[in-house]
């Protein structure tokens, strides 16, 4: 009864103060919520305080670049010590925020090209790390120990009345605009254009407070487009293995692909190897997926009956805007995309999550850390871990499951499957199998409570090389696992280490299955299987739809 | 440039057809002659490899050829420009297939 009036809304007031600030020094600068880009400096140094919590809104494809850059402008010794909360740090700016002392705190799920100036900042102690984590983790932490203060975000378009069209690439903007607004926080979007009347509301006004037209487009990406022309041989035979040996033997109808060559191979051969397999309507139905333009022809053929995507794609939004029924659209046509959604959905409610990795050790951890790069995690973690919340039952579940059981007394239950696929050396020779990831050597040169690991060993199910497909599920013990990792591991040298009588009677047993043992002919490992060649087969494929950024354009 | 060489002896599958190229000399990748000659039931491999250093590697990759095909009569000749096992091994398997018409 007694207390301190305002005890309960310390938060409402102090957000009230800065927005009384940027009223007072903007004049008519600003204008409702429209802020002229003149004026985003100011701005943010009204808006701002030292300490503060801030997301930056950089996903994997689009960024909130002209508000980055507004941020390495500011002064230092007004605004400083910042907590700065990202998703995807990519762009320079990114970091010239915490050179310049403006930044001193940093918590992010992926940093990609900016992974070896990353790893030398928190080296020279300008940058501190609070813990890098998988995007659905980052975002689950904005609504509980990391709400952000004030949030940078990118749209599409805006209206006069401060609502947003976030379009195709939504990607990250819904969870950190709510975590943000609910919580007292302030809310300032970017957009491309501001109009009149928007296609559809994404984000709705009263959750934004301040809008400002960046003078350029925002930046962004395309990260999922995999030129056909580049896919090798091996390649090829690796994916007929994957469809014949993984999701024929599982019947594996709901899906998540990783981003690389690998398994760009396997999309293009659904519509052929696996349709010669008479697989069409048994797998790969139901996808978490971008917009991969290297599944167009999949889609065409009739393979794919629908696609929720993280984010879009550049090039593709005239061929999803024609194919509603395998795409999330809106009323307006164009793609929805939601990050947080389709890390869920990749989570819940796929069966398989497949794709490649840089490094595995003898207990199947896979990592993509390298000495001298932070590079993160990204979503893969969460694609490439078994469900324990997961209830639902699948054919391809409960195999899993009964699989991994088998002979012991367990209760019975479903598990994800997981599949590494890695050609056994790399470029330059440097081989994918190893006795000791560089995640531990990075971990101790970062002081990081523990190694970098992308898919941890229990998680994965099943390790496919050129060599052949080990299945983990089927070990029993870690010597056996041991052996089945061996004896994929090609001329590596942990290949080379093998028990070669141990691995002839995993062959035997099933767990250990070579092309030959899946009645693969080597013969048709050929370029010809796959269902567009190169960059136009995949226009010509979309019937001209797909319009590939230029520097995809090699015709 | 290394010139590599290898003999296996006692091989007890044959040849049948006319000598095949398989493969292409580009970079990663390597081309494969292979064709019958009366060596005695032995499979003789010459490498011609752009990468010098991995002498080794090539003996467990043709070791482990002539294990899964055992060839008899049998020349071969590669020319390398920097391929992975895994593209040896491809080629290898390939050019054997033409020419036994049979698989491992």
């Amino acid at each position: 009864m007694n207390a301190p009036e305002g005890r309960w809304t310390t938060q409402q007031r102090n957000r009230d103060e800065r927005l009384a600030r940027a009223r007072a020094a903007l004049g008519d600068a600003l204008d409702g919520k429209i802020v002229a880009p003149t004026h985003i400096v100011e701005l943010l140094h009204q808006v701002l305080e030292p300490g503060d919590r801030v997301c930056l809104e950089g996903n994997n494809q689009k960024q909130a670049d002209f508000l980055g850059k507004a941020l390495t402008r500011l002064d230092p010794t007004r605004i400083n010590n910042l907590h700065m909360l990202l998703s995807v740090l990519s762009l320079p700016e990114h970091l010239d925020v915490f050179e310049k002392g403006i930044g001193a705190r940093l918590d992010f799920s992926f940093s990609g090209p900016q992974a070896g100036r990353l790893a030398k900042l928190a080296q020279s102690g300008k940058l501190n790390i609070g813990a890098i984590h998988t995007y659905l983790e980052l975002f689950a932490r904005y609504f509980v120990d990391l709400t952000p203060r004030v949030a940078l975000v990118a749209a599409e378009m805006a209206d006069r009345e401060g609502n947003l069209y976030t379009g195709p690439n939504t990607e990250d903007t819904p969870a950190i605009v709510e975590a943000t607004a609910f919580k007292s926080g302030i809310v300032i979007a970017q957009v491309n254009r501001i109009v009149d009347k928007l296609p559809r509301v994404d984000i709705p006004s009263g959750w934004v407070e301040y809008v400002v037209q960046s003078p350029t487009p925002y930046y962004i990406e395309p990260l999922f487009t995999r030129d056909p022309a580049l896919i090798s041989e091996i390649q090829v035979l690796m994916a007929m293995m994957a469809i014949k040996g993984i999701y024929a033997e599982y019947e594996v109808e709901r899906l998540n692909h990783g981003i690389g060559f690998d398994t760009a191979a396997i999309e293009l051969l659904l519509p052929t190897y696996a349709a010669s397999l008479g697989l069409k309507g048994k797998i790969a139905r139901h996808w978490a997926l971008n917009p991969h333009p290297a599944l167009i022809p999949a889609i065409e053929a009739g393979f794919v009956e629908s696609v929720h995507s993280f984010g879009s794609e550049l090039g593709m939004e005239n061929y999803i805007r024609a194919r509603p029924d395998v795409f999330f659209t809106g009323p307006d046509g164009s793609m929805r995309s939601n990050r947080a959604f389709s890390q869920a959905a990749g989570h819940y409610a796929c069966d398989m999550f497949i794709g490649s990795t840089l490094q595995i050790d003898l207990q199947g951890n896979s990592s993509t850390a390298t000495l001298g790069r932070i590079a993160g995690f990204g979503g893969a973690p969460n694609m490439g871990a078994d469900a324990r919340g997961r209830r639902h039952p699948s054919a391809a579940w409960l195999k899993a499951g009964e699989q991994a059981r088998a002979g012991r007394n367990m209760i019975p239950r479903g598990q994800k499957l997981v599949v590494q696929m890695v050609e056994t050396f790399r470029e330059h020779m440097a081989p994918a199998f190893v006795e000791r990831l560089d995640a531990w050597q990075l971990a101790e040169q970062a002081g990081m409570a523990i190694p970098p690991v992308m898919i941890y060993g229990d998680d994965v199910t099943h390790i496919l090389t050129e060599e052949g497909i080990a299945n983990l599920l089927l070990c029993r013990g870690e010597e056996e696992r041991e052996q089945a990792i061996r004896g994929v591991a090609g001329y590596t040298p942990v290949g080379l280490g093998r028990d070669k009588r141990m691995v002839e009677n995993l062959r035997d047993r099933g767990i250990i299955r070579r092309p030959e043992d899946l009645g693969i002919d080597k013969r048709l490992a050929t370029r010809d299987l796959l269902a567009a060649k190169n960059m136009k087969g995949l226009v010509r494929a979309s019937g001209g739809l797909y319009d590939p950024p230029k520097r995809f354009r090699n015709w | 440039m290394e010139t590599l060489q290898f003999r296996f002896e006692q091989g007890s599958r044959p040849l049948a057809g006319m000598a095949q190229l398989v493969g292409v000399v580009g970079s990663g990748n390597l081309e494969v002659l292979i064709e019958p000659a009366s060596l005695g039931g032995a499979c003789e491999i010459e490498v011609r490899t752009a990468a010098v250093g991995f002498g080794a590697t090539w003996q467990a990759v043709m070791t482990d050829f002539h294990e899964r095909w055992g060839l008899a009569d049998a020349r071969i000749c590669i020319n390398d420009m920097g391929a992975t096992p895994a593209v040896v091994s491809l080629r290898l398997d390939q050019a054997a297939e033409t020419l036994t018409g049979g698989t491992p």
